[in-house]
């Protein structure tokens, strides 16, 4: 079970920063896209083993299902073959670098700093088949006004997207 | 059992990642992909953490977090739609219509 759960690990954390790196370095778009959708799913493998199944399917559904057929779609409406010919990075590279060498170097500090404390509990004997009623209790009781100011949100969103999408007239 | 520091370290190695590709790529659509990444590694981090406490204070965080994900990713797209229509790039450098 202990060496089942470690290699279910090490593969999906393996798959998932291969596929980003991947991502971030593609000149096609749409293989950006597909690698992409390749570290969401591998992180949601990452969120079943830290036993959060809600989560699990509302990252393949939501964001896999939702929010990467909304990229793939608007990478299919602008035009791929201009921007692929061109350059694809800028010249920050000195820049990019060393802000994330200073962010590795502020979590690991971080993580160095409470070592002590990080241990995770022992996994339950059998999966809890409660997780998603718990979620459910914890977002409409304790979190209900963030609940309500995400759906306003969201609202808001879906005005602005389809007035920034809109074609003019005339 | 796995070190809670390995999921820390896989969600830094995500979120370096998408830093980067969000500060050396000219195209937007990668850049917001990008963002989505970062998002994303940011949720390992509370899943890992609520996790550890044992409740699920940190997923219904992630919930929210997936929410803005959304958000975000409709309105700009939106906007990169809108600004394909008008200048016909989606490279991030050619957006400089304010710039004197």
């Amino acid at each position: 079970m202990q060496t089942l759960n470690q290699a279910l690990f090490i593969f999906f954390a393996v798959l998932a920063v291969a596929s980003a790196i991947l991502m971030v370095t593609r000149r096609n778009i749409v293989h950006g896209a597909v690698f992409l959708i390749t570290t969401l799913l591998s992180t949601a493998g990452i969120f079943l083993l830290l036993q959060a199944e809600f989560l699990f399917i509302v990252q393949i559904i939501l964001y896999v299902g939702g929010i990467m057929v909304l990229f793939v779609f608007v990478i299919m409406l602008v035009d791929l073959d201009v921007s692929m010919r061109l350059v694809q990075f800028n010249r920050q590279w000195i820049v990019a670098g060393a802000l994330a060498l200073v962010l590795a170097a502020q979590f690991l500090f971080a993580i160095w700093a409470g070592r002590g404390a990080l241990r995770l509990p022992a996994m339950a004997a059998e999966i809890s088949p409660k997780n998603t009623e718990a979620v459910g209790d914890a977002l409409f009781s304790h979190y209900m006004l963030p609940f309500e100011i995400a759906s306003i949100l969201l609202l808001v969103a879906m005005i602005g997207a389809v007035v920034m999408a809109k074609r003019r007239v005339g | 059992m796995i070190p809670v520091d390995y999921y820390l370290f896989l969600s830094l190695a995500l979120f370096i990642i998408g830093v980067i590709g969000v500060l050396t790529r000219r195209n937007v659509i990668i850049m917001l992909m990008s963002i989505e990444l970062i998002l994303n590694a940011v949720n390992i981090n509370l899943m890992v953490f609520s996790r550890m406490w044992g409740t699920v204070d940190g997923q219904v965080f992630a919930i929210f977090i997936i929410t803005d994900a959304a958000a975000e990713a409709a309105v700009g797209l939106g906007i990169i739609l809108a600004f394909f229509h008008n200048r016909e790039t989606v490279l991030a450098d050619e957006m400089d219509i304010m710039k004197w």
